[in-house]
């Protein structure tokens, strides 16, 4: 069933959106398993979004050395991705990731 | 019109004299109230049996006029006199910045009835401050921030002891200034202040109210609370934890560089100031030992504020303490010596911003010289964002904003010729590149250098020296800078 696919909500704020043709909310559909037939995982979605999804050629401004910029937190249903297993995290339907550029202005 | 001006200059200058004889007035009153103050507390302390001085009886632990300037919060529920105010009235709280966030902070911590509170800063108030920075006022551009917020405070509340620190934290002076006081604001606007910040608070175990915003967003995090030592995973995490790595310097962008919407970096301050009163009201300054032993992890949240969203709140759950933080774990590496010695460099760590002096001399030119070329064959190439351009932009020039030569899929293009460049344009007339301030516009014109649009040196690229603001300098005075 390799068209099996998912939904799920991802967000972007702090200014990533800007990455994003700046969309701050993203209704996506994605594959349920990646090519070698794995869940596919929150590591995986970032790899999907710089390919699948960003036009903007600033890819280092989202993923640096291949994983997410120091920076940028990432939420998996209003949760620090580090209190769910971070990358390996599996994607379930319906699940809202959110990622979240730290600002500094003051 | 030269009269006119001239009278309109005798007028200011007759305002700014009369404004500051106002200000001595009020300063001579604050004090008087402040030694009216302290007599009554002397009283009150020496006899301890009942008195009836002129405001009121001894027994009475606030002065008259604080029973009426505090009832409004005195009669809320959870704020009350002995919980409430009279905690507020004994502690002492640090905002470190003058700025967006510190301003709003501050006048809510000094209307609330907060005992001592310290301001740093070491700015002076420019125009371009004023939308958001609420202490500050036209009559005081060029006046120390620090002095200014205080001076604004001390109208609003004549009662708490005002501390001002005109420079800026530093390695140096962060533990002499921090260990007086019992929490700390952080309304700063860089990483590097940020961390720096953040590790004295873990060492001086004081629990850190931090916020920041830029254009219509802000964040709002409570560290180090409850601010138990390094070690002991009961405590707050502290900024390291969340955040172990600094952002690339290049990631970083400033109120100045990339906006701010007044009220939205109020809103934060407001919000640091009601995580500062909870703080102190619920007795959370420096928990007991009980409380000690008793805790377990405690993780803390943070809340996003997004002023264009449906939804402009957001609270989401963060980690406890990270286990082999730098600065809070049993394994710290952090001292308040190394501190001292200067063995932590913060602006290192947090890396510099790589764009200044990127071209040769010969690669750039002044603002005046390029004003006397303007009549030939060339190309102008304004590389600030759209939204600026738009504010103002100098005749025959073109907009392609320095966002769009970042990133490295501009690779693929180069030997190409960009759309952008004019199919009118002689091959060898010079391209000349601007921005605001003289940096992204060398960046800029060496990626199109390297990209081959120079066609190996026939033709010229180079910058404007300075940007637009050495244009007003230089070549035109009435133009806008914003």
């Amino acid at each position: 069933m390799a068209s099996e696919t998912i939904p799920i909500t991802v967000e972007f704020t702090g200014g990533l959106e800007m990455l994003f043709a700046d969309q701050r909310k993203h209704s996506l559909s994605v594959p349920a398993k990646d090519e070698r037939g794995q869940a596919v995982t929150v590591g995986w979605l970032v790899h999907y979004l710089c390919v699948e999804v960003m036009k903007d050629p600033r890819k280092e401004m989202f993923v640096l050395d291949g994983h997410v910029r120091p920076g940028i937190l990432v939420l998996i249903n209003d949760a620090d991705w580090e209190l769910e297993g971070e990358a390996s995290y599996a994607l379930q339907a319906r699940d809202n990731i959110l990622f979240v550029s730290t600002l500094h202005g003051g | 019109m030269e009269s006119a001006s001239a009278s309109a200059q005798a007028l200011r200058e007759q305002i700014a004299a009369t404004e500051a004889r106002l200000q001595k007035l009020k300063d001579e009153l604050a004090q008087v109230e402040a030694s009216d103050a302290a007599r009554y507390l002397n009283g009150l302390s020496l006899n301890g049996g009942p008195v009836t001085p002129q405001n009121g009886s001894a027994k009475w632990p606030l002065l008259n006029e604080e029973y009426q300037r505090y009832g409004r919060q005195m009669i809320v529920p959870s704020i009350g006199i002995q919980a409430g105010q009279l905690r507020l009235k004994s502690s002492s709280v640090l905002i470190i910045g003058a700025g967006g966030l510190g301003c709003p902070a501050a006048a809510y911590i000094a209307g609330a009835g907060v005992g001592t509170i310290g301001i740093v800063d070491g700015d002076t108030v420019e125009t371009s401050n004023l939308h958001r920075q609420i202490l500050h006022s036209t009559s005081k551009v060029g006046m120390r921030k620090a002095e200014s917020a205080i001076s604004y405070l001390k109208s609003l509340n004549p009662n708490p002891t005002y501390i001002a620190h005109t420079e800026h934290i530093s390695p140096q002076n962060a533990q002499e200034i921090v260990e007086r006081y019992d929490l700390v604001l952080d309304c700063t606007d860089n990483p590097a202040s940020r961390y720096l910040i953040s590790d004295v608070c873990v060492l001086l175990s004081k629990p850190l109210v931090s916020a920041s915003a830029l254009r219509t967003d802000g964040q709002l995090i409570v560290l180090n609370s409850p601010p138990l030592p390094p070690g002991n995973e009961a405590g707050g995490p502290c900024y390291r934890c969340v955040f172990p790595k600094p952002p690339p310097a290049e990631s970083v962008v400033s109120c100045g560089d990339g906006g701010i919407l007044g009220p939205v970096v109020g809103v934060m301050g407001v919000l640091q100031a009601v995580e500062a009163i909870k703080i102190i009201v619920e007795g959370k300054l420096a928990p007991s030992p009980e409380i000690q032993e008793g805790l377990k992890a405690t993780p803390t949240s943070m809340l996003l504020f997004s002023a264009l969203s449906p939804q402009p709140f957001r609270s989401v759950r963060l980690r406890s303490r990270r286990p082999g933080c730098f600065a809070c774990s049993k394994d710290s590496g952090l001292s308040l010596e190394g501190l001292q010695s200067g063995s932590l460099d913060y602006v290192l760590f947090c890396g510099l911003a790589s764009s200044a002096n990127v071209l040769t001399p010969e690669e750039r030119i002044e603002a005046a010289e390029y004003a006397k070329i303007r009549e030939r064959e060339h190309l102008l190439l304004d590389v600030r964002e759209k939204v600026q351009f738009d504010i103002c932009h100098l005749d025959g020039s073109i907009n392609i904003p320095f966002s769009a030569f970042q990133g490295g899929a501009k690779a693929e293009n180069d030997g190409k010729v960009p759309t952008w460049l004019p199919e009118s344009l002689p091959k060898e007339a010079p391209i000349y590149v601007v921005c605001r301030l003289g940096n992204d516009s060398q960046v800029v014109t060496r990626k199109l250098k390297e990209s081959g649009l120079d066609s190996g040196g026939k033709r010229w690229i180079g910058d404007i020296r300075g940007g637009l603001k050495a244009w007003k300098q230089q070549v035109d005075e009435n133009w806008p800078e914003y």
